[in-house]
């Protein structure tokens, strides 16, 4: 009984939002709007899509049998077990990192650059990772310091001049203080207070970067931002003044390929350097004290852990990680606007990192991978993105709701 | 004269209009096993969580090794060596049972970012030290053999070992259990008591406790204290306390 009810409830539901969404559509007719009814056609559908929703609620569990029965993917099996897997990785890495290197000379231009654009996000997950995935403290607001690392550089390099290369530290220390400082007063607040406090500081960052514009530029952003070079070479087709560019050097004919490969081999080194360090944190007291915290606050309490400090450490790390990709992809788009720093990013960050698997990071590496490439590879459905978005979320956390990959531990053991 | 090793004086804490404890002074001294006893509700547990700076009490003054600790941190006041357990078993239970052993020597180990992300020689001494440590309190409570086993995992007379071989891995001079025999067997109750002797008499630590399991608390007890509604109510030795009439009735009631 409870069964039908919860169906035709749903299917309630899809009509109201389809009847309002699809079903009515205001046009403009001079200065009066005008109301038009679907057409037969689009009613048969929104027919079609209510009985479907009806019949899918109705036969829940039946639906959920079937399903069941289609084998998992277990991915984590795919990796070998104990002792092979410790003299496997070290081969296994240098292969993947040879690959990682070959690999953008062999293909087009547009899948090198949306490469770098999935390393990003990479990086981004990465980092988001140790402050949702290890430590526990809900951040919805990560991709202030993202903006915070892409500006610093945007900034030190308009008005200073200074590289990329001096600056990426910088960005990254820069970010860090962010960090820092909104961490210190707000740590104390525990989860649903830490987002929305978190979700706060994005928009202010955001608005701050919108609205001054004598620094910043405003809406109309920052462009012209030096792209990184090799040792002093530049990928520009002219030199700069006094400088000397890559394809002249060597010489060679000009290419842009050439610096679309180059920011990629970048991106390559930053996420390595990012995931040593991680792997690191893990598995030193500061990584174990990040997911003692996250177990039991008090019992760590009792045997002298400093929880605010351990809680910043997890959120100053997480944030330099965030201004390291800020400044690169500042250096790789050339042009940076506070639009590309909206919520919508720190969401996308998020779900990289749910849908990976919180704490995992060969997880959150597939999932960024995934998240870049299938809205390019579903160009036509741009319409539909985020409903798209919104689907696999639903379906992800109904079938696999601990991510892709889930964590596992790395367990220290006593020999 | 030996020294009090801890001085609480008129310890009060007050929750809005109720006094949860009412000017209790309780004194241990070095090597000694001191018991806190009382019906349900007596305010012991807050006793305890005002000496170890998960509240502030009210009034009262509270000296450790001649040093007044009350208002500090709750991570401060670990430090100083003064360490408890919980009434309820609060371990990391995704973690396995030498993590806990490190996590609870988290500040001597976490020297600095950079020595641990490059593994050099004096990171990696301290972290065998800090190894050789757990197994060293490990093996004292018998747990060694479950060393890589996740601690949720374990039986909960084994999870209350190790609780306390935890808070012993800080190198604490107090501890300070929170009923530690209760949900124990009786064979698991004998192995307690034998162990609360041992850290007394080898490893030269005092030991607060609250337990309501009187045969134990009479058995290994150098002093008892008696709280009843808040107040102090009597103390004295095993003998004095078992034959004391006000003790008698505020456990039984009055007839």
């Amino acid at each position: 009984m409870g069964k039908l009810y919860n169906a035709i409830f749903s299917a309630g539901i899809a009509l109201v939002l389809a009847c309002l969404m699809i079903g009515v559509k205001l046009d403009t007719d001079g200065t009066t709007l005008k109301v038009h009814g679907a057409s037969p056609e689009q009613w048969s559908w929104i027919i079609g899509g209510i009985a479907l929703v009806f019949l899918s609620q109705l036969f829940a569990d039946q639906i959920d049998a079937a399903f069941g029965k289609i084998p998992k993917p277990n991915l984590s099996n795919l990796i070998p077990e104990g002792d092979k897997m410790v003299r496997l990785k070290p081969w296994l890495l240098a292969g993947v990192f040879v690959c990682m290197v070959i690999w953008p000379f062999l293909v087009s231009r547009g899948s090198v650059d949306l490469a770098t654009l999935a390393l990003i996000y990479i990086m981004l997950g990465l980092g988001l990772n140790i402050v949702v995935g290890l430590a526990g403290l809900l951040d919805l607001g990560y991709v202030a310091f993202y903006a915070v690392g892409a500006y610093t550089y945007a900034l030190l390099s308009q008005y200073f001049g200074l590289s990329f290369w001096v600056c990426l530290p910088i960005s990254a220390g820069m970010a860090a203080l962010f960090g820092f400082l909104l961490g210190f007063p707000v740590l104390r607040l525990r989860g649903d207070y830490l987002a929305i406090v978190t979700l706060g500081f994005g928009e202010i960052i955001r608005i701050l970067l919108n609205n001054w514009t004598a620094v910043t530029g405003g809406p109309n952003g920052i462009s012209g931002i030096d792209k990184p070079s090799l040792f002093g070479l530049e990928f520009s087709r002219r030199p700069s003044e006094g400088g000397t560019t890559f394809h002249e050097f060597f010489g060679i004919d000009y290419s842009s390929t050439y610096k679309v490969i180059f920011l990629y081999l970048i991106a390559v080194v930053l996420v390595a350097f990012v995931i040593y360090v991680i792997n690191r944190l893990m598995r030193m007291p500061i990584g174990r004290a990040w997911e003692a915290l996250r177990e039991d606050e008090i019992a760590c309490r009792s045997l002298g852990l400093n929880r605010t400090a351990i809680k910043l450490s997890a959120f100053t790390i997480g944030a330099s990680t965030a201004g390291f990709a800020g400044s690169f992809f500042a250096a790789r788009q050339g042009f940076i606007s506070p639009e590309s720093f909206t919520f919508i990013e720190s969401a996308i960050i998020l779900a990289i990192v749910v849908l990976g698997g919180m704490g995992s990071q060969i997880g959150i590496i597939l999932a960024a991978i995934v998240m870049t490439i299938l809205p390019e590879l579903a160009r036509e459905f741009s319409e539909y993105r985020m409903l798209l978005f919104g689907l696999t979320m639903v379906l992800m956390m109904r079938w696999r709701p601990q991510g892709l990959v889930p964590m596992k531990r790395p367990v220290l053991e006593l020999k | 004269m030996s020294q009090l090793l801890l001085d609480v004086n008129g310890l009060t804490m007050q929750f809005g209009g109720l006094k949860a404890v009412d000017k209790v002074n309780i004194t241990v001294k070095n090597r000694q096993i001191v018991s806190i006893i009382g019906p349900n509700g007596a305010g012991k547990t807050t006793v305890f969580n005002c000496l170890s700076g998960f509240y502030i009490p009210t009034t009262g003054s509270v000296l450790f090794k001649g040093k007044e600790i009350a208002g500090m941190k709750d991570f401060q006041i670990s430090r100083q060596g003064l360490v408890r357990t919980f009434q309820h078993v609060r371990l990391f239970s995704n973690m396995t049972v030498i993590e806990n052993m490190l996590v609870a020597q988290h500040r001597h180990l976490n020297t600095g970012l950079l020595s641990g992300l490059f593994k050099t020689p004096s990171y990696r001494r301290l972290e065998r030290e800090a190894m050789d440590r757990a197994v060293f309190w490990l093996k004292e409570v018998n747990l060694l053999d479950s060393a890589n086993r996740e601690s949720g995992n374990l039986s909960y007379g084994q999870q209350r070992r190790l609780e306390i071989a935890r808070c012993m891995v800080t190198q604490p001079e107090l501890l300070m259990l929170d009923e530690p025999a209760a949900g124990l067997n009786p064979n698991e109750t004998k192995e307690l008591d034998e162990l609360i002797i041992r850290l007394r008499d080898e490893h030269e630590i005092s030991i607060l406790l609250i337990e309501h399991d009187m045969g134990l608390v009479m058995g290994i007890s150098d002093h008892i204290y008696v709280i009843a509604q808040g107040m102090p109510l009597a103390d004295g030795n095993a003998d004095e306390i078992k034959n004391n009439p006000d003790v008698i009735k505020a456990y039984l009631g009055e007839s």
